[in-house]
């Protein structure tokens, strides 16, 4: 999967659009994954999940800045995000599929805040964008 | 059978309630076939779908959404039967259509989002927790009979 020019620069609009507010679509995005997909909390046996948990917060806001800077660097996302990678290989070891289901739920938030912006063609390069990051965060998995 | 509580039922027939299923149907359609363009496969005989433009416009791709939808909603009206509500359409799908399964979870996908963006703060987290497990047992429904 390879991400057009096009693709490039919808990705770009979108966060550009989405300013500063990326930090709370991720807390909203990371508390629908835990309430859609439940499985996803066992990642999270020492968080509180409780809806409004500030831990949930905080985490969403370091998603959303990995998302940001992927965004940035979107001719290199494999390098922008290579210590994260590291991260999730050696220690975190998520599970890949729930990037996939995190990523929806990213697709969701931007659904229901900037509904405009998610054009057909917006959402097909989202999409693209959120599994390239997901690719890129398993690559070292094996 | 699947069980479903007070709550999620609300949630279903609430929102359904207020779905407009020729556009929502025509919409989720489109962006399956943009969003995934190799969902194009099954759809050779219906013309042009050589850019969004063209699918977003298509007269085919708007009934066939129309048409997916109000199926949908005979799960919504059958929500403790919906495997059997949908075993001829199974049978069809895998024996005439030949369609991978795997399609059924991205259309459902696409659904919640066309939702999200339709229903807005309306679509809560539960709420979307709910319409997730819908679309998920209708998928599975779906590929049930399949052999």
């Amino acid at each position: 999967m390879v991400l057009s020019a096009t693709d490039k620069s919808n990705v770009k609009a979108v966060f550009a659009k989405i300013g500063g507010s990326a930090e709370a679509l991720g807390g909203e995005a990371l508390e629908r994954l835990f309430v859609a997909h439940p499985t996803t909390k066992t990642y999270f046996s020492h968080f509180d999940l409780s809806p409004g948990s500030a831990q949930v917060k905080g985490h969403g806001k370091k998603v959303a800045a990995a998302l940001v800077e992927a965004a940035n660097n979107i001719d290199d996302i494999a390098g922008a995000l290579s210590k994260l990678s590291d991260l999730h290989a050696q220690k975190l070891r998520v599970d890949p599929v729930n990037f996939k289901l995190l990523g929806h739920c990213f697709l969701v938030v931007v659904a229901i805040h900037h509904p405009g912006v998610l054009t057909p063609e917006v959402h097909a390069s989202l999409d693209k964008f959120l599994c390239t990051v997901g690719t890129v965060l398993t690559a070292k998995y094996r | 059978m699947v069980h479903w509580t007070a709550e999620e039922k609300q949630f279903i027939t609430s929102v359904w309630g207020k779905v407009n299923v020729e556009e929502c149907g025509a919409e989720a359609l489109a962006r399956l076939l943009i969003v995934y363009p190799w969902t194009q496969r099954f759809f050779s005989s219906f013309g042009n779908l050589s850019s969004p433009t063209a699918i977003v416009g298509n007269p085919k791709v708007r009934a066939h959404g129309k048409k997916v939808l109000t199926s949908f909603g005979e799960a919504i009206k059958n929500l403790d039967n919906i495997k059997s509500t949908y075993t001829k359409l199974s049978e069809l799908h895998c024996e005439k259509l030949h369609v991978d399964p795997e399609n059924f979870r991205l259309l459902g996908d696409i659904l919640v989002i066309v939702l999200a963006a339709h229903f807005s703060k309306d679509f809560t987290p539960g709420c979307q927790a709910t319409w997730q497990k819908l679309v998920g047992v209708v998928a599975h429904a779906l590929a049930y009979k399949y052999h």
